[in-house]
């Protein structure tokens, strides 16, 4: 059974049609990404898998429907949405931010057991922790949403352009580390990404969005190697 | 031009029904005196109306207003023995000029800031208008009585009737100058600073100076109003310009519509019967009927009467095209 | 110069000052979470303030209804936000507003419906607890303790508790909060609870002053506007020192008007002091005295 199924789901903002027939699934341990140009309808499909937008059809969750749920609760159930602009809370502290990510989590020794975990993968956070958030630089803000949403202990991470706006070796730190999530803590990822050529390497399946609509998937080496893509995406 | 024709015959139709409402057999002077207090009403929401609904600024204040306009009618009637039609140009320029000079400040002011500035002031007057120190002037606590005038030239009308006509004629004028300038451009650089102050000062409008323009006018409308409704009920006193005034007016600005010359008369029927229905529904709490009635009414009629009044009318005319 | 006289009111404008401080920080609690101003606030207290005498005059001991009636308090809260509010989320703010209107007159209409409006004597529990000196008195006293204790409890939960954390976050970014699954409209309705019952505890400690009846509040409120605008509308620590200011700042102006035998404002024009305070801020200093100027995006 796929982990995440998208089945003829059509979104809308207002009136205003944004997906129009969008149908994928993702399988549990895998990293996949949505490739497509600006406006093709990524981040409305990832914000229409957390409930942030009114949709038609059907999405399910391991097996459960979700569509027609409130944010929060779809949240509660395992799923992570890392937004796009990375949803900072610029006023709390690093350390509140991230115990914000344990908030559904409860207890207190599991707190701590989460914290440490996440500075694993991100030791710069422990440095910053009493730092006001908002004063951090892009990447560490990447960072630290990246890190929140672990602290959820999600099953599936939906990760909207965490490229944007980062200097080449900073995106590739990230990259790195969210490679080493993915096979340690065995989190499902969604990606959206602008810079095809990152998120095919990362990715081991992908789908191609064009205008609100799913037009080619595959595995990721295959995509890659698609000459369409290729000088559409990847621009050689 | 074609719905401006078609505005200005129907707003004629309705002056000629207005007018001849009085003289229908068996309706009371009681039902005539309730009849000038919805137009007096009228016209302080209509000033009210071009502060909120064109110009976009809050005031849970216009209560003071009124009595400034109320205050100006029955100290030059009361002291200075002038007759009742002198003090109506009298109290519109005292609230043009107050207006304007509380106006100076509110330039500063958007939203809720200038609700609460207002409702400070909403909530200060009566205890100024108590204070010894103008109590000759303003009869402390005990208010002022006037007396009702007679119709001129021995016209064969009772006074209720004639303040009637008399308070109608002025809603008239005031309507139609109103009309008048929020049509204009005047009327468009309004809407503009409301829906985009940053764009209005671009286009090279003075945001600043219509501002307080605006609220100079809104209160002379609203003092005008206080004038009147101050020699039809015969009598002020600080305790009738409570918080309560205030947040009337601007229920009825809401309810009747925002930003529609004709919401104020809708609004201006509410304030005056709801009170009465509710206490017909409950003499125990008919406040509490009314409060009820407005979350409900917000709830259904975001839009107030004449909002909703127009979703209907277009959406009988969709159906229409449709079939 | 009357030291004596001068300390005395420094101490008593304090005690005023603390129950403004709470006022001011009812309002501030939900500007902050919904960017509305709850003219209501002063009529729930009030309607609080009825619930804790009726309790007591079927015989309850004070504290126990005290308590009782900060428990009733915050359930009406909640219940006013889940059942009433939570349809306006989307509304316009003129909508908004006239729905607080709504409020504000069914609470005054219903408590003189139900208590009538004749005055009631509300008693203090501090008279028999502190002992009256010269120079505060033994519910002044107790006033600013009890205020203190409920502002230092509430800085406490928001700062250090995890649901103190999740409102505050629901508060400054909700998209955000929904997606580390914090129930934000829940989040609303607590906000709106604690609201109420710190005006229930404000509208306790007045109502022994002056006497309690429908309009108890409306005065206390445009003194908590005046102090929340003083301190920052969007600051709940400069609310509360806004409201300790414009305490000492009334009973500063008795001060000066003994001192020079010359009375401008007196009893008769204490309203008039918080209009002109209001209009200062909102002139001089839009932002209050703590608040962060807000920077607009054009």
């Amino acid at each position: 059974m796929a982990l995440l199924e998208v089945k003829g789901v059509k979104a809308y903002y207002g009136q205003t049609e944004a997906l129009h027939d969008v149908s994928f699934a993702l399988e549990e341990g895998g990293i996949t990404t949505l490739l497509g140009a600006n406006g093709a309808g990524k981040t409305t499909t990832l914000r229409s898998i957390c409930g942030m937008v009114r949709t038609v059809g059907e999405i399910s969750f391991s097996g459960r429907r979700i569509n027609g749920m409130a944010t929060e609760e779809i949240v509660r159930m395992g799923v992570a949405h890392v937004p796009e602009g990375r949803g900072t809370f610029v006023n709390l502290t690093v350390d509140e931010n991230l115990r914000l990510g344990s908030y559904t989590q409860g207890k207190k020794d599991r707190v701590q057991r989460d914290l440490d975990l996440v500075f694993n993968y991100f030791p710069r956070l422990k440095e910053r922790l009493q730092q006001q958030a908002g004063t951090l630089s892009g990447g560490e803000q990447q960072m630290l949403a990246i890190a929140r949403a672990l602290m959820l202990a999600p099953r599936l991470m939906l990760l909207d352009e965490p490229s944007f706006g980062l200097a080449p070796l900073v995106v590739q730190e990230i990259f790195r580390i969210m490679r080493r999530i993915n096979e340690e803590e065995k989190v499902s990822m969604l990606l959206v990404e602008q810079n095809a050529a990152l998120a095919l390497d990362l990715a081991d399946h992908a789908y191609l969005l064009e205008t609100g609509n799913v037009v080619m998937s595959g595995p990721a080496q295959v995509i890659k190697n698609d000459e369409g893509v290729r000088r559409s995406y990847l621009g050689y | 031009m074609a719905g401006i024709d078609k505005n200005l015959r129907w707003a004629g139709i309705v002056l000629l029904l207005a007018i001849l409402l009085p003289f229908i057999p068996g309706v009371s002077d009681y039902r005539i005196f309730q009849l000038t207090l919805v137009l007096v009403y009228a016209i302080a929401l209509l000033g009210l109306n071009v502060l909120t609904g064109y110009n976009g600024q809050f005031s849970l204040g216009h209560g003071a207003f009124y009595a400034v306009g109320a205050y100006v009618a029955a100290i030059m009637m009361d002291k200075w023995g002038m007759p009742y039609y002198a003090t109506v140009p009298a109290a519109a320029v005292v609230c043009l000029v107050v207006g304007f000079l509380f106006g100076l400040p509110a330039l500063r002011l958007e939203g809720h800031y200038l609700a609460l500035a207002t409702f400070a002031l909403a909530l200060a007057v009566p205890q100024m208008l108590k204070h010894k120190s103008i109590e000759y002037w303003t009869g402390g606590v005990q208010g002022i009585v006037i007396i009702k005038p007679d119709p001129p030239f021995g016209l064969p009308l009772s006074q209720d009737q004639w303040l009637y006509l008399f308070t109608l004629f002025v809603l008239a004028i005031l309507f139609l100058c109103a009309w008048n300038l929020l049509r204009g451009r005047t009327g468009r650089a309004l809407v503009a600073i409301r829906d985009h102050h940053m764009a209005a000062d671009t286009m090279g409008i003075n945001t600043a100076l219509y501002k307080s323009l605006t609220f100079g006018v809104s209160a002379m409308y609203t003092g005008v109003a206080g004038a009147l409704g101050a020699i039809a009920i015969q009598f002020v006193a600080p305790d009738s310009f409570t918080i309560l005034l205030s947040i009337s007016l601007l229920v009825g600005v809401v309810i009747g519509g925002l930003a529609s010359i004709p919401g104020a008369i809708f609004g201006a029927l509410f304030i005056v019967y709801t009170p009465n229905i509710a206490s017909d529904i409950s003499k125990a709490a008919p406040w509490a009927i009314y409060g009820i009635f407005l979350i409900v009414f917000m709830y259904l009629m975001p839009t107030g009467i004449w909002g909703g009044l127009r979703k209907l009318a277009a959406m009988i005319r969709a159906r229409r095209n449709a079939s | 110069m009357n030291w004596e006289f001068v300390l005395h009111q420094a101490t008593s404008g304090l005690a005023n000052g603390a129950i403004y401080a709470s006022v001011a920080l009812a309002l501030v609690m939900i500007y902050t979470a919904t960017e509305h101003i709850n003219f209501a606030q002063g009529e729930m207290a009030m309607f609080s303030c009825y619930i804790a005498w009726q309790l007591i005059d079927w015989g309850l001991p004070y504290w126990v209804a005290f308590f009782c009636t900060i428990a009733i308090s915050f359930a009406g809260g909640v219940a006013i936000e889940r059942v009433i509010l939570k349809r306006f989320h989307n509304a316009p703010v003129l909508a908004v507003i006239i729905v607080f209107i709504g409020l504000l007159v069914i609470f005054n209409s219903i408590a003189g419906w139900i208590w009538s409006t004749v005055l009631k004597q509300f008693p203090s529990p501090f008279v028999d607890i502190f002992p009256t000196t010269k120079l505060v008195g033994p519910h002044q006293l107790g006033v600013v303790l009890t205020i203190l204790i409920i502002l230092t409890g509430l800085y406490l939960f928001f700062r250090f508790t995890p649901l103190g954390l999740a409102m505050r976050a629901a508060a400054q970014n909700p998209v955000s909060a929904r997606l580390v699954g914090v129930r934000v409209n829940w989040m609303l309705a607590l906000g709106w609870g604690l609201a109420a019952a710190v005006g229930a505890v404000a509208g306790m400690m007045v109502a022994p002053i002056v006497f309690l009846d429908p309009n108890l509040m409306a005065g206390i409120l445009l003194y908590g506007f005046a102090s929340a605008l003083l301190g920052g509308i969007s600051n709940p620590g400069g609310a509360v020192l806004g409201g300790f200011i414009l305490g000492l700042l009334e009973n500063g102006i008795i001060v000066v008007e003994n001192l020079v035998g010359v009375t401008v404002f007196g009893n008769e024009l204490k309203l008039t002091v918080a209009l002109i305070v209001v209009i200062a801020v909102l002139i001089f200093k839009p932002s209050g005295l703590f608040g962060k100027v807000r920077v607009k995006r054009v």
